[in-house]
């Protein structure tokens, strides 16, 4: 470990994309020196992912989802960004998607990311079964036995949803099968009464096979997912914290912060 | 060269927006279809080859769920193939994001001209007729006002090769600038104008011409080659700017009021004597007000290192054309109000409330308006994607029913802004600018759209009203220019900055010019969507996602090159002068020359007048011996009460992290809250709450206690929820119908008297509870004449209210926390019942649809003022574990609801309510008098909440029990129902709308 050093952590910005603030302040949160950067001052060669640890290919509406939610922004970090990127993963470095981050990332092919080749499409995030773009509190229940850096210790989390384009699906049952087989599912949406993972509506907003909310791939430190857990950094983010607070039981904290400790501590103790 | 690439779902793959339309086709127009199966097309208009093309084409297909083909897709056994596209010239948000994709995926710069247009295909199968799939083509899909459809058979798509046919302008040259005779009868000047859409009265065309004698020849005008007559570019620019739209001729109006006595007083202006008057006197003696009136949106101090501002606006006009695109332009719109106050503002949260006729209407149309419901489903759709697209997150949304809204819908939009108190070391609200220092337009290009925007809005709707003055809003170009402009404010890049809406460049530059006294622009060198704009439409046109800001000489460089590194078209079109005039130049040749003095100042004054007959409407018959235990579940499922969150979910209310108190809350967050509670940033725990009022129900009893009726509203709501009441920023939005007396207005002098009665009330209450409005806006022309038919909207007003709570985590939601509880009702109930939810249901069970009865809830502020007072304490002390202010459906429907928020029922005895005189059981139970609130209060707290009440007007009602509402009068059940029925009747009415 290198005491006084800090992880930087990258927050891509622009063209339609939102959730900079509190992205930012979440990794902030965690303990990152965190810098906002234009996705053209990287395409312009001013500043570089080599600088940073931690990606975040944040939430909102890159090029207003048109052509499909992050396809526009996927395509353009592929023909133009795709050595860099590739570089930052090698380097065993960390990138976490949040909603329309995470449609990004599927669209490049980073995930699920299978046996190292991360620009093969083999998943997608279709409409909700609504049709609709839906704006709602979920439940969610970590994978156990998941190698994702970013849920370790996480039992389940109540994050709220705001996509219309959130069914994860496979190409073909092979993928599915081995996303579940690796516990790359590492959040799923699930029933408050029993805490298992569903498919029905509203608990699981979208109609997602297996509930699956959020992906990682092989090695753990790629991850996205439809959630925001940056929209549930304070206690009282939480649709019932007025009745937490009646019994007790509103913790000091809101429960997404635990998403980005757990990256920035791994990669403080990683890539310091 | 055009490629055509069609784009379909694989097999086996579910398609959401085929099955929309065949659901909306089967329920909305009782038109079956088997099945809808659609396709996107990408036309390119693009010097590529066709290797090229089909790289693009997997590119943009979803290799997971989508195939795709450079000609058509095969398909098999439909009947019809409707095809959607846009007219010529109307923006296409979607090519436009396609073809900086074409680029990427190519490596290579868009030439000009290069264009991507958008289509969608719908498949449809099933034994309709061709009549039946144009309509559900036109009726459901489409807006042919923006929109092409074509349909065709099947078989013949099959016949015909794909269509390569794109929407484009025919492009020509301008037209040459026009001098305009106004040395003509009176009868032709009233011709100029309404042929012209200029929206001027005689009057006015009168007051322009003589300016023209006096002033035409004068050295100014001919030495910059000026004809005497003013040019089309003066005329019209002079007719935008004194447009009701602008100049709020009516609020500025002389009017002689006479009351209902007979006695007769001169106003010289409403706006000042009633709206300006009230917040000039409480600023006195409140710190906090930073800018209210002038500026476009209010501004006040929220805290040590924060400004808020705060605007809400209509769009009703344009959303009553194109229902889709009028709503968002209004959203996107109005986001450019905060964002263009002081030196711009960071855009926080947005509001929206709408006044629709009923969704479920089944009489008659008038030729030319759209049914209700799709006017609602196309304004939902229109600010869900203006708003989330902007990452703004909701904290208001609400619905109003009356028929009488179908002639034209009110969609009310408002944002709330947040910003340091200082930029670069000035005050944000200040806005500068110097001679010399460049006008920049940033943004989005100049079309056709929106020409007459402001002149239009202030008319009623007649068959020929324009279709350019709708536009459709690009919430992505405006997000990328909003994030540039917010770094170039920090970086001291600008100085003074304002938005192009109504009127566009001429109000914008118009406007800001006054601040050296002189501005000169060249609208040739702004850049056009397409060639062949006459200079006047350059000058006018309300093409979307544009700001005119003023930056000074020493920065323009560094300003031009953030804006090129942000992918953001800024454009110098002009300097700041002290010349005294707006000079505008088409390629370098002047073609206006407007003296600022007359073109601000020259409007002539409307005189008015306006009678008061108070109405008298009846009670309803049916009152005796009603189940006031249906009665009460029936009034929970009226559209006026009943839940709308199935559009409202659709809404973003999270993004940014900020909310505390959601739009719905309770255990299962399905039940309205009074008032939205946000941070305002990470840093303190301090929070914004938003309320509102509106209830034009009462408008037909009496306008002035419509008016204290919304004022009381918008603040008890934010004391509901632990707002301070002595913190409390109000804003009015007034819709009224043509209160100008005239032909086609025979009840004008009564309509002007309501509206004078509205602004008494709202002096008489903003003063006594010291809440300052600090922005407003007025739509006065809210009738629809289509169809020999006039449909008048109730007069309107909307009283939102921005408030602050010291610190989030000590609000309170609405409902029922734990059985065992205390209930308590806090505030006199009164025998008014006039204008209520549950006499327009008894007036409509008997059709005497006018039968609302004559007693309108008053206020007492004073007393009120103790109470809001007394209650904010109790909060802050943390004795109220639930507080709801009842409105609609009275106290019945407000323990009803705190009930379903909680899903615990109650046990209350109706005797214990403080009330008024005696009076009969419904009323006690569905009044809906002002300045009330349910509150709940753990047991162990009931002494010291009772202390803390003291001497205040409050009863203790009964508890939080079981899992039934028990209502009771004198130990009699009088009104009871299952807490699952409530929340059943509360839901179903738009579950499934």
């Amino acid at each position: 470990m290198n005491a006084g050093r800090k992880v930087k952590a990258l927050v891509m910005t622009g063209f339609g994309l939102n959730c900079e603030a509190e992205t930012s302040h979440a990794l902030e949160l965690a303990g990152a020196e965190v810098h906002r950067v234009h996705l053209n001052d990287l395409l312009d060669g001013l500043r570089s992912l080599g600088e940073f640890h931690l990606l975040a290919f944040i939430g909102g509406f890159s090029f207003g989802d048109h052509l499909g939610a992050g396809t526009v922004f996927a395509t353009r970090m592929k023909h133009r960004m795709k050595d860099e990127l590739d570089r930052f993963i090698r380097d065993g470095k960390l990138i976490i998607g949040l909603c329309n981050g995470f449609q990004t990332m599927v669209k490049l092919g980073l995930l699920p990311g299978f046996d190292g080749d991360y620009f093969r499409r083999s998943a997608t995030l279709a409409w909700n079964d609504s049709g609709v773009f839906r704006d709602a509190w979920v439940r969610l229940v970590a994978t156990p036995g998941s190698p994702c850096v970013f849920t370790k210790g996480i039992g389940t989390i109540d994050l709220p949803v705001r996509h219309g384009e959130g069914r994860f699906m496979t190409a073909g049952k092979g993928v599915m099968d081995r996303i579940l087989r690796e516990n790359l599912a590492a959040l799923r949406y699930a029933d408050p009464a029993t805490g298992k993972p569903t498919v029905e509506f509203p608990h699981n907003p979208n109609g997602s096979a297996a509930g699956i909310a959020g992906v990682c791939d092989p090695t753990g430190r790629i991850f996205g997912m439809m959630p925001h857990p940056e929209a549930h950094l304070f206690p009282f983010n939480h649709p019932q914290w007025t009745r937490k607070k009646i019994d007790g039981s509103m913790p000091g904290e809101g429960e997404g912060a635990a998403v980005f400790r757990n990256g920035v501590a791994f990669a403080r103790e990683n890539l310091l | 060269m055009i490629h055509r690439l069609e784009i379909g779902l694989k097999k086996g793959v579910r398609d959401p927006r085929g099955q929309r339309v065949r659901d909306g086709a089967g329920s909305f127009l009782g038109i079956g279809i088997e099945e809808v199966s659609t396709r996107s097309v990408f036309k390119i208009k693009a010097d590529i080859g066709r290797a090229e093309a089909s790289k693009v084409l997997s590119e943009f297909i979803d290799p997971v769920i989508e195939e795709g083909s450079l000609s058509t897709l095969p398909a098999e056994g439909f009947d019809w193939v409707v095809t959607v596209g846009f007219r010529p010239g109307v923006t296409d948000n979607v090519g436009r994001s396609a073809l900086a994709s074409v680029s990427d995926v190519l490596n290579r710069h868009a030439l000009e001209g290069e264009a991507v247009f958008t289509e969608t295909e719908y498949f449809m199968k099933g034994r309709l007729s061709g009549d039946e799939a144009r309509e559900v083509g036109t009726k459901l899909i489409a807006n042919e006002l923006i929109e092409r459809v074509s349909v065709v058979p099947f078989s013949e798509w099959k016949r015909r090769g794909p269509d390569l046919d794109v929407p484009e302008v025919a492009e020509g040259p301008p037209p040459p600038v026009r001098e305009m005779d106004l040395e003509v009868p009176d009868a032709e000047l009233e011709r100029i104008s309404s042929a012209g859409v200029l929206s001027l009265g005689l009057d006015e065309m009168k007051a322009i011409r003589d300016h023209y004698r006096t002033s035409g020849k004068s050295a100014a005008r001919t030495g910059r080659g000026l004809a005497p007559k003013p040019t089309d570019v003066e005329l019209e620019c002079i007719a935008q700017t004194w447009s009701e739209h602008c100049k709020h001729k009516i609020f500025n109006a002389v009017i002689d009021y006479e009351d209902e006595n007979g006695k007769v007083e001169r106003i010289e202006s409403l706006f000042d004597t009633y709206i300006r008057r009230s917040t000039k006197e409480i600023g006195g003696r409140k710190g906090w007000l930073v800018s209210v009136f002038h500026d476009n949106a209010g501004v006040v101090r929220f805290n040590d290192s924060l400004n808020l501002v705060y605007k809400v606006e209509t769009h009703n006009s344009p959303s009553a054309l194109d229902p889709y695109g009028g709503a968002m332009t209004g959203i996107v719109g109005v986001n450019r109000d905060p964002f263009g106050t002081g030196r711009g503002a960071a855009l926080l949260i947005n509001v929206w409330g709408y006044c629709l006729g009923s969704p479920f209407y089944k009489g008659g149309l008038p030729e030319g308006l759209l049914h209700p419901r799709r006017i609602r489903d196309g304004v939902h759709k229109g600010v869900i994607d203006g708003g989330n697209q902007s990452g703004i997150p909701y904290g208001l949304g609400w619905e109003c029913f009356d028929d009488r809204f179908i002639g034209k819908p009110l969609v009310f939009c408002g944002t709330v802004g947040a910003a340091p108190l200082k930029i670069n070391g000035e005050p944000f609200e200040k806005k500068r600018a110097k001679p010399g220092d460049a006008i920049v337009m940033v943004g989005g290009r100049i079309g056709k759209d929106g020409i007459h925007g402001a002149t239009f809005s202030s008319e009623e709707l007649r068959s020929e009203s324009p279709s350019h003055a709708v536009q459709i809003g690009d919430p992505i170009t405006q997000k990328k220019m909003t994030d540039f402009l917010l770094e170039a404010r920090d970086l001291g890049l600008f100085t003074c900055i304002t938005d192009n809406g109504a009127g566009g460049l001429s109000s914008s530059v118009g406007e800001m010019s006054r601040l050296t006294g002189g501005a000169r622009i060249d609208v040739g060198l702004a850049p056009l969507k397409y060639a062949g704009l006459a200079p006047w439409e350059i000058l006018l046109s309300e093409a979307q996602e544009r700001m005119t800001v003023g930056v000074p000489p020493d920065r323009i460089e560094a300003f031009m090159d953030l804006s090129a590194r942000r992918d953001v078209e800024s454009t110098v079109i002009g300097e700041f002068t002290d010349s005294g005039a707006f000079e505008v130049l088409h390629g370098g040749k002047h073609v206006a020359y407007l003296d600022l003095e007359f073109l601000h100042d020259g409007l002539p004054r409307m005189c008015l007048k306006a009678r008061w007959n108070p109405p008298s409407p009846p009670d309803p018959p049916g009152r005796k011996g009603r189940d006031l235990s249906k009665a009460l579940l029936m009034l929970l499922g009226r559209l006026n009460i009943c839940s709308k969150e199935k559009k409202s979910r659709q809404y973003d209310h999270e993004v940014k992290g900020l909310s505390a108190v959601k739009p719905f809350v309770g255990l299962q967050c399905d039940v309205p809250s009074d008032a939205a509670v946000f941070l305002a940033d990470y840093a303190s725990r301090e929070g914004i709450v938003l309320a509102y009022g509106v209830n034009p129900s009462f408008s037909d009893v009496d306008t002035y206690r419509m008016m204290a009726s919304v004022i009381d509203e918008g603040i008890r709501k934010v004391v509901s929820v632990g707002g301070d009441p002595d913190r409390i920023a109000g804003l009015d939005n007034f819709c009224w119908p043509d209160p100008v007396q005239s032909g086609k207005t025979p009840d004008g002098l009564y309509k002007l008297a309501q509206l004078v009665r509205a602004n008494k009330a709202l002096y008489d209450f903003t003063t006594a509870f010291g809440v300052p409005c600090i922005s407003g806006k007025d739509s006065m022309k809210n009738d629809s004449t289509r169809g020999g038919r006039k449909i008048s909207i109730p007069p309107t007003v909307l009283f939102s209210t921005l408030g602050r709570i010291e610190d989030v985590s000590k609000a309170v939601t609405m409902d029922f926390k734990k059985a065992g509880d205390v209930v308590y009702a806090a505030g006199i109930t009164r025998d008014e019942l006039g204008g209520s939810e549950y006499y327009r249901m008894l007036a409509e069970d008997a059709s005497r649809p006018d039968a609302v009865g004559s007693t309108a809830p008053s206020v007492d502020a004073p007393s009120a003022m103790k109470l809001y007072a007394a209650v904010h304490k109790a909060i802050m002390a943390g004795l109220v574990r639930s507080c709801h202010s009842p409105a609609k459906g009275g106290l019945a429907a407000a323990l009803a609801l705190a009930a379903a928020g909680g899903r615990l029922g109650c046990e209350i005895e109706l005797d214990a309510a403080p009330a008024e005189g005696r009076m009969e059981t419904d009323s006690i139970l569905f009044s809906e008098s002002n300045s009330r609130f349910v509150l709940t209060v753990a047991p162990e707290n009931a002494a010291k909440f009772e202390k803390t009440l003291k001497g205040l007007p409050i009863g203790r009602l009964g508890r939080v029990a079981g899992a039934r509402i028990v209502i009771m009068r004198g130990g009699k059940r009088v009104c009871e129902a299952g807490v699952a029925e409530a929340v059943e009747s509360f839901k179903r009415t738009l579950a499934d709308v």
